[in-house]
């Protein structure tokens, strides 16, 4: 950047001026203020997003120790890490290996690590995927997209408030030497769900 | 601030449901995280049901389509702190900066 350009910041677009009126007029009120404002903004981007599942697996691709640790007793393998709470007690990762995928439904109600996965998606709150995920997943999966080979086998895990699973996809081939935060951005949440494989 | 309560707003559908991608909340400019952090908090803060800032913003895409989903969503904030009687146009021209603050 020159020294003129630092001098002369980009214009503020109207829509962006605006909220920042809005702000420093509450804020002058005493209704907001900035850090409890970013704080909210955290909260979406962190706790509500499947970012902190693709963050767990990212580390077990990375750290065969910690993999370990993860498929022996998972909460506490992801409390390391910073996360739990009510809604991510008893979790439970299973692994998918060449000749194994899993897939998770809660068949009851919806119950789902929020803590790891963020808020559900819409279907798998649909009484047509917790029906099918259990009766016909094979079928499921390919209406969804997702093909698994006949000599896959596909083993469905059904949560509860009890135990809430997560799945482990496998790392993708070509990856070797990127990073834990390059490997985090490839972890989707439909993979972390079994709705997903590559 | 309870969980439920931002759980309610993450979960909107519809025209007006956040911007996600792969599941996650996606904010292209930090004022547009604020936007949202100023919504919930203002209806938070004034006791208020979330339905009053979402059927403003179902209103503010209805009235132009085309435009960016987070430009309805600082037309809804700003008609809900107006119609609220937390601030008016010109209480709003005099606070808008003209430059961009230090992060």
């Amino acid at each position: 950047m020159s020294a003129d350009a630092h001098h002369h910041p980009a214009p503020l677009a109207p829509v962006e001026a605006r909220v920042a009126a809005i702000e420093a007029v509450l804020t002058e009120q005493g209704l907001v203020d900035r850090a409890a404002l970013d704080e909210v903004v955290r909260h979406f981007e962190d706790d509500l997003s499947p970012r902190n599942g693709a963050k767990v697996i990212a580390r077990a691709w990375t750290d065969p120790a910690y993999k370990a640790r993860l498929l022996d007793d998972a909460t506490a393998a992801i409390a390391e890490l910073g996360y739990g709470g009510p809604e991510g007690g008893h979790m439970v990762v299973v692994e998918n290996t060449p000749t194994v995928h899993n897939l998770v439904v809660c068949t009851l109600c919806s119950c789902y690590p929020w803590p790891v996965l963020g808020l559900p998606p819409a279907w798998y709150k649909a009484p047509a995927y917790r029906a099918r995920a259990v009766r016909e997943p094979r079928v499921l999966l390919a209406e969804l997209g997702t093909r698994i080979a006949d000599d896959v086998e596909i083993r469905v895990w059904d949560s509860s408030a009890e135990v809430r699973y997560l799945v482990l996809p496998e790392r993708p081939a070509g990856t070797e030497g990127r990073t834990e935060d390059e490997l985090a951005a490839l972890v989707t949440r439909d993979a972390m769900i079994g709705v997903e494989r590559r | 601030m309870s969980d439920t309560f931002t759980g309610t707003v993450a979960v909107m559908a519809g025209a007006e449901a956040l911007p996600r991608a792969n599941g996650e909340f996606v904010f292209d400019a930090p004022w547009q995280g604020q936007a949202v952090a100023l919504a919930v908090t203002v209806v938070d803060r004034l006791g208020l049901d979330w339905d009053e800032f979402r059927r403003r913003l179902i209103a503010a895409i209805a009235d132009d389509p085309d435009r960016a989903y987070y430009d309805s969503w600082a037309a809804a904030l700003e008609a809900l702190v107006v119609d609220c009687g937390l601030a008016d146009d010109a209480a709003l021209r005099a606070a808008a900066p003209t430059e961009r603050a230090a992060p």
